[in-house]
């Protein structure tokens, strides 16, 4: 156990398949190293209070929001931001998706979105059944990633079509 | 945020002794409601001891056939636990209408029991409030302005009248669960019926825990396993947000006559609101629409609603009839 009244420690994270040693502050989110330290600014600080969904990654293969997590306490952990993402076919297909269905305006909740849908495909799969995630299913799911500009039909379209697409397209 | 010392100790009694030993410290789940309040300054911990490292991690079964889940088990594998699902799905239900998957993924089951209240200005240091400080006064209270939805109708104090926001604890009371904790003279056992503290007139203290009680698991007596049970909430929003208002059910019929009934009310009052006049009104009887408004009454006349949250009342009444019509249909 670390007792020496240390405010500061060195944290070792896996951040789009690279190991990371940093020395953060421990009152550092995951969301502050992921752009102030490392300098990935792909994931977006919206509220900073878990409210809005705009910080989502993918922490151990689950989404979640950064700004509320304390880096210090996710040692050795596989962080996903939507710059490492791109490298998983799904989240492609997604992107496509948002394009095709015209699903963001600003954009600044969009690598949140797609983040976020990313997840929930990975838990559509982890729960069996055909991965396709109906539009009713993608509303409640998808409830925690606001949208300043009010795209969400749009967002629920293209997430519904991607999870078909995918879904189809798996042996 | 003030600066603050952060450990990750490897077992129970040492992190119970490293809250002991400093006076500023706090236990630390995934910090999804404790390092938002730390931004806020509401909460200002010298030292960080994250209890998410302990293995306590884990759904089992207890020696009466119940189901004892681990302290730090996230909110989302609680909801998908199959044997959750399929003996106490009430409690799945709860917490998949609670939050939103990204919050659910992370936060710890012991976390959500013991987050704090979600009243505006409770969350704002430049305001006073009786609950972060004793005594300051209540401008949710002293308002002018008709009080808003997010306040108590049931067991408020002069001094307090803001609602728990969990909704596992709301499906937990229902079902009796037992709350394991360990401080620093051993180890007991809480039901949750006691586990939180009204308000009186020293509302800071949310529950009968002490600074250095740790929760290491919550026991589901196996005696309400798979009864016909049930979750609602009513909120503001259609997903994402607290409750209004929320009511939780389990019964069992023998005949035509409801035998055995746990009925509990969430964010209507400073704790999760057991409502044992109401089960005693329902006990023995049919479960028709008369029987069951008169027994929701023999409640809600205890409510003592504030300047513009009356509507919570005939809220939680309606609410609770169609369920409790819904749950007696499923175990006739
Ligand atoms: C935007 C938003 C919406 C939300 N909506 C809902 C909702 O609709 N319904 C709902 O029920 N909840 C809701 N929540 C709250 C959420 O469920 C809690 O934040 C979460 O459950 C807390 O768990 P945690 O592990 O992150 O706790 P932490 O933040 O780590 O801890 C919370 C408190 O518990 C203490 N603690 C933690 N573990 C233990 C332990 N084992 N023993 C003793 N003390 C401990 C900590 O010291 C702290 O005081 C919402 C939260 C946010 C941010
Ligand atoms: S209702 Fe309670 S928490 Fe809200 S301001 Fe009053 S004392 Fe504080
Ligand atoms: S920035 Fe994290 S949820 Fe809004
Ligand atoms: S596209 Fe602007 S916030 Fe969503």
């Amino acid at each position: 156990m670390n007792a020496t009244g240390n405010t500061s420690a060195a944290v070792r994270l896996r951040v789009n398949g690279v190991v990371r040693e940093l020395r953060l502050d421990n009152r550092t989110t995951l969301l502050d190293a992921l752009r102030e330290a490392l300098r990935l600014t792909g994931t977006k600080k919206g509220c900073d209070h878990g409210q809005c969904g705009a910080c989502t990654v993918l922490v151990d293969g689950r989404r979640v929001y950064s700004c509320l997590l304390l880096a210090v306490a996710l040692p050795d952990s596989d962080v996903t931001t939507v710059e490492g993402a791109v490298r998983d076919g799904r989240l492609r297909i997604l992107q496509r998706a948002f394009l095709d269905h015209d699903a963001l305006q600003c954009g600044y909740c969009t690598p949140g979105q797609l983040c976020s849908a990313l997840g929930l495909l990975i838990e559509l799969a982890a729960e069996g059944g055909d991965g396709t995630a109906p539009a009713g299913a993608v509303r409640e799911r998808m409830s925690g990633n606001l949208c300043r500009c009010g795209a969400y039909t749009h967002i629920v379209a293209a997430v519904t079509a991607a999870s078909k697409t995918i879904a189809e397209g798996t042996p | 945020m003030k600066t603050f010392r952060y450990e990750r100790p490897d077992s129970v009694a040492t992190a119970v002794a490293g809250v002991a030993a400093h006076p500023g410290a706090a236990f630390l789940g995934a910090g999804t409601s404790l390092v938002d309040l730390m931004k806020l300054h509401v909460e200002e911990p010298t030292l960080l001891v994250d209890v998410t490292s302990l293995s306590l991690d884990r759904i089992g079964t207890a020696r009466d056939g119940g189901l004892v889940i681990g302290a730090t088990v996230r909110n989302s594998d609680l909801a998908t636990d199959p044997r959750v699902r399929a003996e106490y799905p009430l409690l799945a239900e709860a917490v998949l209408s609670g939050a939103s998957a990204q919050i659910r993924n992370v936060a710890t089951v012991g976390g959500n029991l013991l987050q704090r209240t979600r009243c505006p200005y409770y969350r704002d240091v430049t305001k006073p409030c009786n609950r972060r400080s004793a005594g300051s006064g209540c401008p949710a209270l002293e308002s002018r302005l008709p009080h808003s939805p997010h306040l108590a109708v049931l067991g408020a104090s002069p001094a307090c009248a803001a609602v728990h926001p969990s909704d596992l604890a709301v499906a937990l009371t229902a079902l009796d669960a037992l709350i394991e904790v360990t401080g620093p003279h051993g180890t007991r056992t809480v039901p949750i019926t006691s586990l939180y503290r009204p308000p009186g007139d020293a509302p800071p203290d949310d529950t009968v825990l002490a600074r250095a009680d740790m929760i290491t698991a919550v026991r589901l007596p196996a005696a309400t396993a798979a009864w016909p049970c049930a979750y609602r909430k009513a909120r503001d929003r259609a997903s994402f947000a607290f409750g209004t208002a929320s009511v939780a059910a389990a019964l069992r019929m023998t005949g035509d006559h409801i035998v055995d009934v746990k009925l509990a009310f969430g964010a209507v009052a400073p704790v999760p609101w057991r409502a044992r006049h109401a089960e005693r009104a329902l006990t023995g009887r049919r479960p028709v629409g008369h029987v069951l408004r008169q027994a929701v009454d023999a409640e809600l006349v205890h409510a003592r609603p504030l300047h513009g949250n009356a509507f919570k009342v005939d809220l939680l009444r309606n609410m609770t009839v169609s369920l409790l019509s819904e749950l007696a249909g499923r175990a006739a």
